[in-house]
């Protein structure tokens, strides 16, 4: 299954959905979803790199918290990120995102202010992984 | 909404009935029919799992603008009984705690600004930090955070943004007590660092509006209104530190819920006791958050000032009202004839005190307070005023604006947002913003029609009808 995202419906805020071979896979396209909501990630060059890494068990809040943590790193710094990587070890996670500073003449579309547990899922579809849940923005 | 699955209780108010082995409080919803048929199912879903949370005093409510949340529904207020094992939910305030609108009334008309009113939308475009990506020009250090966080709209009188009198018109006098620092991450007052005095993206605006209609002339009089009358009106929250808070504590209180044996119809509802630990700690970090968001507030009418200052000399902004929209208040409110102290959740719906309420500023004392429902950037918005009845049957609650009737999704393809803007013009009203993609996802289309909204919470006796505002130029996120 190559690695994809795409949204679904919500009355008030944005359905995202990213789909790949394996659960991390899925994750990071869920963060090129959420991303792309903000700027054509398309752009955005990959001049800096920053690490998340947390404990979850649970698969579900696990997205969320990737999702979140990568937000908060962005908006403390003022970045805009477009790359990410993703690994696990049981219930470990260690990710990466690179990106770049804000820039004046970058397309601007709209913040996310964070990933919510509602519409949250994470499963096994047919061919690979499927995570999804709907941000606010 | 499946209008066969509810229960009228008169034309403007609507109950869900129980079915046989369903243990829940009451659900009671008000608006019209064609507003509540024309909702999402989900939000009947959701407001019928707030009925099922422990500790729920009477009925859990939607608004005539509700639409479908994040657990609770935008547009839901309940309130709950700490001594009787009453929750606090973080879902149930929201993530942009205490977002809201600051309405100022200005001395000018609309015979005044029309010659300046591009140079004005220009200025406040460049002047306001507005959408993804922009910072204000003001930086704080974690302990000065920690200030605001403490202090709201209060401290930032206290460093010269607006003036004491603004402060007799901010809810709770432009501070809330019970604001806990340390009970916020240094993640979330690190995201703020950049963020205060910034407008924020999604529906948030900075809007000028000309007074077009009153309907109540005696309210308009006390609240200084008049027809042609130029009014101006923020709608924004506590930013990225509100939100990182919504998001830390969801997570807390999800695992308090399970830890305390509390059943959630929907994950999204995490909630805690208000008298446990982490329902304590919640209260105290929500409580920063709303300090936060009242001090942007006063910050960004600060900038408004300075900007029509430059653009209009000797113009006045004086503050008619600054209220919240996403709050859990501790109030006292009548059930069955006895005065009890309640947690009053409002996720979307805005607080309605009646008249003579001792809250209110003594102005607004005889009348009510100021209520202000915030429409879509080509339509309108309304000042209304709280009732006595509100106060009996809705915890003194309102709506809070149009509310959405289609998804953000949907409107993109509807709409191109430079058509939009150019359309909007050619009707009178400015649109500035760097984002056509969230243009086109404002789009008034998609938005419920705001007269039929305004219309709803007065005759369902919520808040009653004073003026009608008109947008004649709108900075949005």
């Amino acid at each position: 299954m190559r690695s994809s995202y795409s949204y679904f419906d919500h009355d008030a805020d944005i359905g995202i959905i990213g789909c790949g071979e394996t659960a991390e896979a899925a994750f990071v396209a869920a963060a090129e979803a959420m991303f792309a909501i903000m700027t054509d990630i398309t752009t955005v060059s990959d001049v800096i790199r920053i690490q998340v890494g947390f404990e979850e068990s649970d698969l579900e809040l696990a997205l969320v918290t990737w999702l979140n943590n990568l937000l908060t790193e962005a908006r403390m710094e003022g970045l805009i990120f477009s790359r990410f990587a993703l690994q696990r070890n049981e219930t470990n996670w260690r990710g990466e995102a690179r990106g770049e500073p804000w820039r004046a003449e970058m397309e601007r579309g709209v913040e996310v202010k964070g990933a919510t547990l509602t519409m949250l899922s994470v499963k096994q579809v047919e061919a690979g992984w499927e995570a999804r849940c709907v941000v606010d923005v | 909404m499946d209008m066969s699955r509810l229960s009228k209780i008169d034309d403007y108010c609507w109950s869900v009935p129980s079915v046989p082995g369903e243990q829940r409080s009451p659900v009671r919803l008000y608006g019209s029919e064609p507003l509540l048929a024309s909702m999402d199912d989900k939000v009947l879903e959701q407001i019928t799992n707030v009925a099922k949370l422990p500790g729920l005093v009477g009925a859990a409510m939607t608004m005539p603008d509700a639409h479908w949340g994040y657990g609770f529904p935008i547009g839901g207020v309940a309130a709950f009984d700490p001594e009787q094992g009453g929750i606090i939910s973080a879902g149930g305030v929201g993530f942009d705690i205490s977002c809201g609108i600051r309405c100022l009334r200005t001395n000018l008309t609309l015979t005044d600004i029309t010659p300046q009113l591009e140079s004005l939308a220009d200025a406040l475009f460049y002047t306001i930090p507005a959408g993804v990506g922009e910072e204000g020009q003001l930086k704080f250090a974690p302990a000065q955070i920690d200030e605001v966080l403490m202090g709201g709209a209060e401290w930032a009188v206290r460093q010269g943004y607006g003036v004491p009198e603004d402060l007799e018109y901010i809810e709770e006098r432009g501070r809330v007590t019970g604001a806990v620092p340390e009970n916020v991450s240094d993640h979330a007052k690190k995201r703020q660092r950049g963020e205060m005095g910034t407008l924020g993206s999604g529906n948030h605006y900075l809007e000028v509006q000309v007074v077009e209609h009153i309907y109540d002339q005696q309210a308009a009089q006390v609240f200084g209104l008049s027809e042609g009358q130029i009014v101006v009106s923020i709608h924004c929250g506590s930013r990225g530190l509100g939100h990182q808070i919504g998001t830390e504590y969801l997570v807390t209180l999800a695992k308090a819920a399970s830890r305390l044996g509390i059943t959630l119809p929907d994950r999204e509802l995490a909630c805690a006791p208000i008298q446990s630990p982490e329902g304590q700690e919640y209260i105290g970090a929500m409580n920063a958050a709303i300090n936060c968001a009242l001090a942007n507030r006063q910050i960004l009418a600060h900038l408004t000032r300075e900007v029509f200052d430059r653009i209009i000399p000797n113009t006045t902004l004086e503050t008619l009202f600054d209220v919240s929209h996403n709050t859990c208040k501790v109030e006292r409110h009548k059930v069955d004839g006895k005065t009890r102290l309640l947690y009053v959740h409002r996720k979307g719906a805005t607080r309605a005190f009646g008249p003579n309420h001792p809250a209110l500023p003594e102005r607004y004392r005889a009348i009510g307070q100021p209520v202000i429902i915030g429409g879509s950037m080509g339509t309108g918005s309304y000042v209304l005023a709280g009732t006595a009845e509100s106060e009996n049957q809705a915890y003194s609650s309102a709506s809070h604006g149009a509310g959405r009737a289609m998804s953000r999704h949907q409107a993109l393809r509807h709409w191109r947002g430079r058509q939009l803007i150019d359309e909007l013009a050619e009707r009178g009203i400015l649109i500035r913003t760097r984002s056509m993609r969230g243009a086109a996802e404002e789009a008034p289309g998609a938005y419920k029609d705001v007269d039929l909204v305004a219309e709803a919470t007065e005759k369902a006796g919520l808040a009653r009808r004073v003026a009608f505002l008109r947008p004649k130029a709108c900075v949005k996120g």
